[in-house]
């Protein structure tokens, strides 16, 4: 038995990831939804 | 307090999400002015006096990045997170206290002096982490964290705006905004408490290098370098260069095409100063990685000569051109924010892993002099051509080409950039047991 074997396998981190990602992804994307209607004002306003 | 370890399998794309938690949250300082309206009809305050909280903030970040790095490094960036959560939060607490009471000297020392200690520390507590998981690409690791600081106050602007129009904009729906901002900030800010984690090894990507390769200068050494001040006159300069355009947006466009056929609304030069934010955001990250690939002193290069091109070209032709003169200003404010987004890997190049947290926080101070530079050349000039019977794009000339002035004096200090001279270095851990052990060889 090799010694790799006999290390247990780290757990998944995919779903961490994936959260922690949403959590600052989230308020940017409403802070960026915001910024591009108040930016376009130049064009149309 | 030891630095938190990573697990084994820890994935160090954990740590970019838990530095923006902090950054995204810190970079609410520049949406204060959405407060300064109702805090001086509630309190019957000057424009002056309402801005004080903000300017104590950004004195406090500046001198808690200065003088805070070394305890960050020492105690990691756990405790540095945790530091700024507590502070940042309850800066807010006490400012919404102060609202509630109507004592406006609690509301500038709640969210100025003790929310401005959370700024400076905040500031610093994920780079040198950033750079150490990412040693292959550090200008893009910390490139994230920094572009965070802009995103905070695209976040903050409209959320508290929206909260000041529903809770009201007395003294009572002050102080609810205020209390609501600092809970949740701290939840929100706690992500990065918990995720955060230091590499268990000096190599955390296999196939890259390590974080130990290269020059390590401590702090107190940094500051004795040539290098150190170089980089200080580099990032005042191109900060006070982008502040020149920053500062003045909104009047700037509208009196450049004033006689034009084609002015522009307040509407729309509420429009460009949007555009700008943008544009200081992806210049964060952008450039900060692109520096990874072609180098940090030719990305600072591109930053001051064509950063001092620019101006010149809005200077001769601006006021000919409307989208000249917009794409120029967001090309000069991409490279303000790739400007403030590089340093970091410049110093990790310089100066190495071993303190760079701490050696950013010093020259932050470059920043605070900036803060100071930028604005009054800007403002005093114009005022000074006013006075002169000047108008439209002439009440700018002068300040361009004094900001073309400063970005050459910032393009000659990149090139006066060279390694770091050997005596500064910190001994490797195996030189340094060689001169202990020669030292206990040697005859007394």
């Amino acid at each position: 038995m090799s010694s790799s074997d006999s290390t247990p396998n780290p757990p998944d981190r995919r779903p961490l990831i994936v959260f922690a990602w949403l959590w600052v992804g989230v308020p940017l994307g409403y802070g960026l939804y915001e910024l591009v209607r108040k930016a376009t004002q130049l064009f149309t306003g | 307090m030891s630095p938190p370890v990573a697990p084994p399998g820890w994935s160090r794309w954990l740590v970019p999400p838990a530095a923006l938690s902090v950054h995204l949250s810190i970079g609410q300082a520049y949406a204060w002015s959405v407060f300064k309206p109702p805090l001086e009809s509630a309190l019957g305050l000057s424009g002056t006096q309402s801005a004080l909280p903000f300017q104590l903030g950004i004195v406090m970040l500046g001198l808690s990045a200065a003088f805070g790095g070394t305890l960050v490094e020492r105690n990691g960036p756990r405790w540095a997170m945790t530091v700024a959560l507590i502070c940042f939060s309850s800066g807010f607490l006490l400012a919404s206290l102060g609202a509630a009471t109507e004592q406006y000297w609690l509301i500038v020392f709640g969210y100025g002096f003790v929310g401005g200690i959370g700024l400076g520390i905040g500031y610093i507590s994920p780079v040198s982490t950033l750079i150490k998981w990412f040693p292959d690409r550090p200008g893009m690791a910390t490139g994230i964290a920094i572009m965070g600081f802009g995103g905070g106050a695209l976040i903050a602007s409209p959320w508290s705006a929206q909260m000041l129009e529903s809770f009201g904009s007395d003294s009572s729906g002050i102080a609810l905004a205020f209390l609501v901002h600092g809970l949740s900030y701290a939840v929100f800010m706690l992500l990065g408490v918990l995720l955060v984690r230091v590499p268990r090894s000096e190599k955390p990507v296999e196939s890259g290098p390590s974080v130990l390769e290269g020059p390590q200068v401590s702090a107190r050494n940094a500051i004795r370098t040539p290098q150190f001040w170089c980089l200080w006159v580099i990032l005042c300069m191109n900060v006070s260069a982008g502040i020149g355009i920053l500062e003045k947006a909104a009047p700037m466009i509208t009196d450049f095409f004033a006689n034009s056929s084609t002015p522009v609304t307040v509407t729309a030069a509420a429009g460009f100063v949007a555009l700008l934010s943008a544009a200081n955001m992806a210049g964060r990250i952008i450039w900060s990685s692109t520096s990874d690939l072609i180098g940090r002193k030719n990305i600072y290069r591109v930053y001051l000569g064509v950063g001092a091109l620019m101006y010149l070209m809005i200077a001769q032709f601006g006021d000919s051109s409307k989208p000249l003169f917009i794409v120029c200003a967001l090309v000069i404010l991409s490279f303000y924010g790739g400007g403030f987004a590089t340093i970091p890997a410049y110093l990790k190049d310089l100066f190495g892993t071993y303190q760079v947290g701490a050696i950013h926080g010093r020259l932050l101070t470059a920043w605070s002099t900036a803060g100071v530079l930028g604005p009054l050349i800007v403002n005093w000039i114009a005022d000074r051509q006013e006075e002169a019977g000047k108008d439209g794009a002439d009440l700018y000339g002068m300040s361009f080409f004094i900001m073309i002035g400063l970005l050459v004096v910032g393009f000659v200090a990149n090139e006066l950039v060279r390694p770091v001279n050997p005596r500064f270095h910190i001994p490797a851990p195996k030189e340094a047991a060689d001169v202990v052990q020669r030292q206990h060889s040697e005859p007394a």
